[in-house]
């Protein structure tokens, strides 16, 4: 301890003070600032992603009054769409707008208002009827009303888009159920063996190899499906579509089990020795100890595991957008073509008009596959720290 | 009796395991083998440094490489040095304990399992139609140049999905640096800063070189975040500036293989171009791999 009582020294409390460094602390402070940053992104996404969808339920409140006029003498609608002459006002009405979907170019509202006047009034019925079906009933509803998104027909680009997201829900549940099926018991056996019975050597081997599959780009997977899957499968089963929900499905379990084998065989690790010990001392087999004790023990990990995969197979776009065929279709067949939400922004947005209802209902279906795959993520988490860490460490000590 | 039942059903059981291994690996050799087969009687010098001709029917894929390359290259600037100083933060300055480390941790994760076309959306809604709006508004008055797709949107879209590689890769590494070495840098009367540049980083080079590597191999390799945010069908001309669109090899692969005007013609192209992108990424991950499966014996 170096004091003033201790003069000889040299030191005193002047001398030992921290010398402020300017060029370090600027340095620091940027590192503090660069940390922050990804929680900002998250932050960043989350806000961007929604606000893009936000027209849809945002110009929910000149509807009504607006609605009840259209359907009481159509005329007024073709002067009420040209006041809107703003890319943004525009951008949220559901009409019918075939011209633009033809022209790339966002910057062209003015061309399209003259256009919705004439294109109107030649067919006001028709969009008078829809109107009414649509919104007829309820008079708070947004311009895409939820009753539009629950439906079951995705026709954005028609005179009267629907917005139905249940075939895609339908379609994102199949190709998950499919994939899971088939990635999961393969993963977690696979996790087993490597955790369980591989020699050291052997872990060696497994676990870059399977490092090595994550590492395929999904557009390879994605590929290999479309080329040599498809056709396989198609000569094995005999179906119809070449490209479907099943080949999408056993495409998007290579997909799945890296991750679900690599959570699976890290928790498959950390089961406690004690408790293999116990068991093979109690007379158990190597096999029994695997499956009736590490298994068991392991079993929150496997489930956060399989909501990870589960969040991979959801957002995946590039495997189901080459490998589904992507018709929107409603079927419990496995073997017919599907489409998935993630498929659904791949394929449609490059192609739609910036701020269109059509460009938001894409978004929003962004923002809740952003939503569900945070939130599978967050319980995953949950599951492998609290539950899982406190089981391990509750029982031993 | 009894027992013999007992051996089979855990030979069968096993077997099951060991026959899970064997499916995986030899799916992994079944998709190398079929791409290299098919892909390798294309691959040529001439294929890799040609334009493509005919309504790419022909000719080969040198934009494609080089889009792909300075793609990367863009990436690798903006998400290396930000992923080190994140990681330098979680590992130096805050406790492991405390709430920041704790969501910047929880945010790192996050953003490692948001879905690719998510970032392709926000790409969209934040670099193209925020930034680049602002910019074209405030730089050029309200002419078009940055609010549309670019190589440098879907560079930096690309930056934020490969961050989380580099903030984990490196971070690793830089928990290998022994304790005794950073106290002993301290004792010595260097400051926290000298610290880390002298010590900690110097002894995590090889985390941040894998972290770039892997990051490079994702971000060669993905194709959802740039579907529209830069990447182009077809251009005749190579990107010359950060606002203008490029070919990915990614991207090719799958337009050529859903869009294009002749799909069976064009299958060895297809093949080849596959096989490319392939090995770019598989030699970048192998490099990774025996990279830190030296580095980790090394330090035991």
């Amino acid at each position: 301890m170096v004091t003033d009582e201790t003069p000889k020294s040299g030191f005193n409390k002047e001398s030992l003070k921290k010398k402020f460094r300017f060029s370090e602390f600027i340095s620091e402070k940027i590192i503090t600032g660069v940390a922050f940053l990804s929680i900002a992104i998250i932050l960043l996404i989350f806000i961007f992603v929604f606000k893009e969808a936000l027209p849809i339920f945002h110009q929910a409140k000149p509807k009504p009054a607006k609605t009840e006029q259209v359907s009481d003498q159509p005329e007024t609608y073709g002067a009420a769409s040209e006041g809107s002459g703003t890319p943004e006002v525009y951008g949220t009405e559901t009409d019918d707008q075939p011209e633009v979907y033809g022209g790339e170019t966002p910057d062209r509202p003015e061309v399209y208002g003259a256009d919705t006047g004439t294109s109107f009034t030649a067919e006001p019925e028709v969009y008078d009827s829809a109107m009414q079906a649509r919104y007829g009933e309820s008079t708070t509803e947004a311009i895409v009303g939820i009753g539009n998104l629950l439906g079951t027909e995705w026709q954005p680009v028609s005179d009267n888009p629907r917005y139905g997201l249940i075939p895609l829900l339908v379609g994102t549940l199949k190709i998950t159920l499919i994939a899971l099926l088939i990635a999961a018991p393969i993963a977690i056996l696979a996790a087993l063996f490597s955790a369980a019975f591989a020699p050291p050597w052997l872990r060696e081997l497994i676990k870059p190899a399977v490092e090595i599959l994550a590492g395929f780009p999904s557009v390879v997977i994605g590929f290999f499906a479309l080329m040599v899957m498809a056709t396989f499968f198609q000569d094995l089963f005999g179906y119809g579509a070449r490209l479907n929900a099943f080949v999408g499905g056993v495409a998007m379990a290579l997909a799945a089990i890296p991750i679900i084998f690599t959570v699976t065989e890290d928790v498959m690790t950390a089961v406690p020795g004690s408790y293999k010990e116990a068991s093979l001392a109690l007379g158990a087999s190597r096999w029994q100890t695997a499956f009736f004790v590490t298994l068991p023990a392991a079993t929150p990990g496997i489930f956060a595991a399989i909501l990870l995969g589960i969040g991979r197979i959801f957002g995946e776009t590039m495997i189901v957008l080459m490998a589904t065929g992507n018709a929107v279709l409603i079927s419990a067949n496995p073997f017919e073509s599907v489409r998935t939400f993630a498929a659904t922004i791949g394929a449609e947005m490059a192609e739609v008009v910036f701020g269109d209802t059509h460009y938001s209902v894409l978004f929003l279906i962004g923002a809740l596959l952003f939503i569900f795959t945070f939130t599978l993520n967050a319980i995953a988490e949950f599951y492998i720290k609290n539950k899982l860490i406190k089981r391990f460490q509750g029982k031993t000590t | 009796m009894k027992r013999m039942n007992h051996k089979i059903k855990g030979g069968i059981l096993i077997s099951l395991t060991a026959g899970s291994v064997i499916l995986i690996i030899a799916i992994i050799v079944l998709i190398l083998t079929v791409i290299v087969i098919q892909g390798k009687d294309r691959l040529t010098w001439e294929f890799l440094t040609s334009f493509p001709e005919n309504g790419m029917t022909e000719g080969g894929i040198f934009p494609a490489i080089y889009g792909t390359a300075l793609m990367v290259l863009i990436m690798t600037i903006a998400a290396v040095p930000f992923g080190t100083l994140t990681a330098i933060y979680m590992s130096e300055y805050a406790s492991e304990s405390s709430v920041i480390s704790k969501s910047i941790r929880f945010a790192v994760r996050t953003l490692a399992t948001v879905p690719s076309i998510i970032f392709g959306l926000f790409g969209l809604g934040f670099f193209i139609k925020f930034v680049g709006t602002g910019m074209d508004n405030f730089f050029l008055g309200g002419e078009l140049k940055w609010a549309q797709p670019n190589i440098l949107w879907a560079s930096l879209t690309m930056a934020l999905l490969t961050l989380p590689v580099v903030i984990v890769s490196v971070e690793e590494a830089i928990h290998t640096v022994p304790r005794e070495l950073r106290e002993a840098s301290l004792a010595l009367g260097a400051t926290r800063w000298q610290t880390i540049l002298k010590v900690v980083l110097p002894g995590s080079k090889s985390g941040i070189l894998t972290g770039t590597i892997l990051a490079i191999s994702r971000g060669a390799g993905e194709v959802a975040p740039i579907l529209f945010t830069g990447a182009a069908y077809y251009l005749a001309t190579l990107p010359t500036s950060l606002s203008d669109q490029f070919m990915s090899l990614g991207y090719h692969v799958y337009i050529m293989a859903t869009q294009s005007a002749n799909v069976d013609e064009t299958m060895p192209i297809q093949y080849a171009t596959t096989l490319v992108l392939l090995l770019l990424t598989f030699a970048l991950n192998l490099v990774a791999v025996v990279i830190r499966y030296r580095f980790r014996k090394n330090k035991k």
